[in-house]
């Protein structure tokens, strides 16, 4: 990862951010998912009972929140494999594979382009969610939320942990992959270990102790480290031009 | 119209500008597949190409190329479709590894590990102009200027558009400007590094003929700055017109060398005689004649003499067709067209395939 330069990995995410605001379709499509998803943990708390018993209020409220942790995996999913395999198909990948720009480069400003809204929407939607609560929640289920301070600072936390992986495995789809739609098809299966960890967590199989997530965050941060160089690797340039892998001599 | 800078602003300052056609090279002219291997490259040289090839897998894209380019130089890149003329642009500009033989682009070897610099030092203006339609024109370049590693690029991306003529186009969208105008944004995009070698594959292509005549005027305007450009092109009045030497390509490289060699080695000389009734007995009249190899006549009254020096042929032709009362109507050098040159090798290449 050494000789980075700064200036490509910029110029990479400012042309990204400024294409997305152009396609403001991409925007609405991304805002949609975190809607969907608000659903649960807005109906869970809005039309919970005060008069539910505090450990099981607390468990519906912990449980509702997990529901957070499903939108930035599946949020970015769809950009992270349009990215590469859409340049391709649009033909500008050719002519950007011809300036000095490394395959890193490439990928981190690309990964960091996708991340950025991810996690600014993520946020927001869990801040506007937390300000609702706040506001219009019944006191007692509002306290319950507020006391699951661990769960709220994790959430914080894992949302661009659990976006990086997302988006490396969308992104390692889209270096191989041979058109837009079977890379969107494919970007959607990164979401499926994590969601079935979710699930792990909401039926109790795996208790949301504060070790577990200590390990579960560390482990991410690792893997969203490692699979930046493992997807550059399997950028190959002369595959993406010729559609060919290299023979060898 | 202001142009990149000179030569000796390029990384590495090389060459010296030279007058537009003149010849750069000495030696140059052999048939490459009698010579696979060139020697004698000199710093002078941006491109020094050595048995290159490249295969995808049973397939051969290219095979056993070598060339050189000087700085300085215009290389016209000929060849039918699938001839392997944006496969060997690819190679050079580090998008594609070759299979084997080697190469040195811009004084620096081509592999893997170079690949950024080599980028640094080139440009490459691809078939497909591959620009964000979302993006304007000043948008695009400003990415691009990025890329490079330019700061401040104002300026360069104001010359760039005035070079090819679309400064008052900068603010529009590139999704909404017309294949020609995307053709000279992606031309301006490859002027904004300076590059000590631009490869233009197709530059003309989908271009009407005026717009077309300003890419030419640019490439003249890029020659007389000293900057080396590798164009490819099916056009061939077009590498005619603007390319010192040319290449022919045909998955082997059929020939290399200015066209006004090239057709020296391909087509003997000929005069063509013209008169206005067939003449009476053209064998007795033609014969004896020390210049002339041999003629013969396409059509009543006309005449085409395989002579070894035109201008000492000519006088004697005249004096001979004066002498038995013909009504001449011209006598004339015959002209070969780098389109005949090319026709002639691409036509053995299709008669060998035939048998």
């Amino acid at each position: 990862m050494m000789g980075l330069d700064a200036i490509h990995v910029r110029a990479v995410i400012r042309k990204e951010l400024l294409d997305y605001r152009r396609r403001r379709s991409i925007v609405v499509t991304m805002s949609i998912l975190p809607c969907i998803f608000l659903l649960n943990p807005v109906l869970t708390i809005f039309l919970t009972s005060a008069s539910v018993a505090s450990s099981a209020l607390d468990k519906t409220v912990s449980i509702s929140l997990i529901f957070f942790l499903v939108i930035p995996v599946i949020m970015p999913s769809t950009l992270a494999a349009y990215s590469v395999v859409g340049e391709r198909e649009q033909g500008t990948l050719e002519p950007l594979l011809t300036t000095p720009i490394r395959r890193q480069e490439f990928i981190l400003g690309k990964a960091a382009a996708v991340m950025i809204p991810t996690v600014a929407l993520s946020y927001a939607v869990f801040g506007l969610f937390l300000a609702a609560v706040r506001l219009f929640a019944n006191s007692f289920v509002a306290a319950a939320l507020f006391r699951q301070g661990p769960i709220l600072l994790a959430l914080l936390l894992f949302t661009p942990l659990l976006a990086g992986w997302s988006i490396m495995v969308g992104m390692a789809i889209s270096v191989r992959a041979s058109e837009i739609r079977v890379a969107q098809q494919l970007g959607i299966l990164a979401s499926v270990p994590l969601i079935g960890l979710f699930v792990l967590l909401a039926v109790g199989v795996i208790r949301p102790t504060f070790l577990v997530a200590i390990l579960f965050a560390a482990g991410l941060l690792v893997i969203d480290v490692r699979a930046v160089r493992v997807v550059a690797r399997m950028f190959d340039r002369e595959r993406l031009v010729t559609g060919a892998k290299a023979a060898r001599p | 119209m202001k142009l990149p800078s000179d030569p000796a602003d390029f990384d590495g300052g090389y060459g010296t500008p030279l007058e537009p056609n003149a010849s750069r090279s000495t030696a140059r002219t052999e048939a490459i597949n009698d010579s696979p291997v060139l020697g004698g490259a000199t710093d002078q040289d941006a491109l020094v190409v050595n048995a290159l090839t490249k295969r995808f897998g049973d397939r051969t894209a290219f095979s056993d190329v070598s060339f050189q380019v000087a700085y300085g130089e215009v290389f016209g890149f000929l060849g039918p479709n699938g001839a392997g003329k944006t496969t060997t642009v690819r190679t050079l500009g580090t998008l594609i590894a070759a299979t084997s033989g080697a190469a040195t682009v811009a004084g620096i070897p081509l592999n893997a590990e170079n690949g950024a610099d080599i980028r640094k030092r080139i440009s490459i203006m691809p078939e497909s102009p591959g620009l964000y339609w979302r993006l304007t024109v000043t948008e695009n370049l400003e990415y691009f200027a990025s890329l490079y590693g330019l700061r401040r690029a104002g300026p360069r991306i104001k010359d760039a558009l005035e070079a090819v003529n679309l400064l008052d186009r900068a603010d529009d969208l590139c999704g909404s400007l017309s294949k020609g105008l995307r053709q000279r944004v992606a031309l301006a995009r490859t002027l904004l590094s300076d590059p000590a070698i631009l490869f233009l594959d197709e530059p003309t292509s989908g271009l009407d003929p005026v717009a077309a005549l300003e890419v030419h005027h640019l490439i003249d305007e890029l020659r007389r700055k000293g900057v080396t450009i590798f164009l490819t092109t099916h056009r061939l009045e077009e590498a005619e017109k603007l390319c010192d030497r040319v290449a022919i390509l045909n998955t082997t490289l059929r020939i290399v060398g200015r066209p006004k060699d090239l057709r020296a080695q391909l087509f003997t000389s000929a005069l063509v005689v013209k008169t206005l009734a067939p003449l009476h007995d053209p064998d007795r009249l033609f014969s004896g004649i020390p210049a002339v190899e041999a003629w013969h006549s396409d059509t009543a009254g006309s005449y085409q003499l395989s002579v070894t020096n035109p201008t000492v042929a000519a006088p004697e032709v005249t004096r001979r067709l004066v002498g038995a009362g013909a009504d001449v109507l011209a006598i004339s050098e015959a002209q070969h067209s780098l389109e005949d040159v090319y026709l002639e090798l691409i036509d053995e290449d299709v008669e060998a395939i035939r048998r």
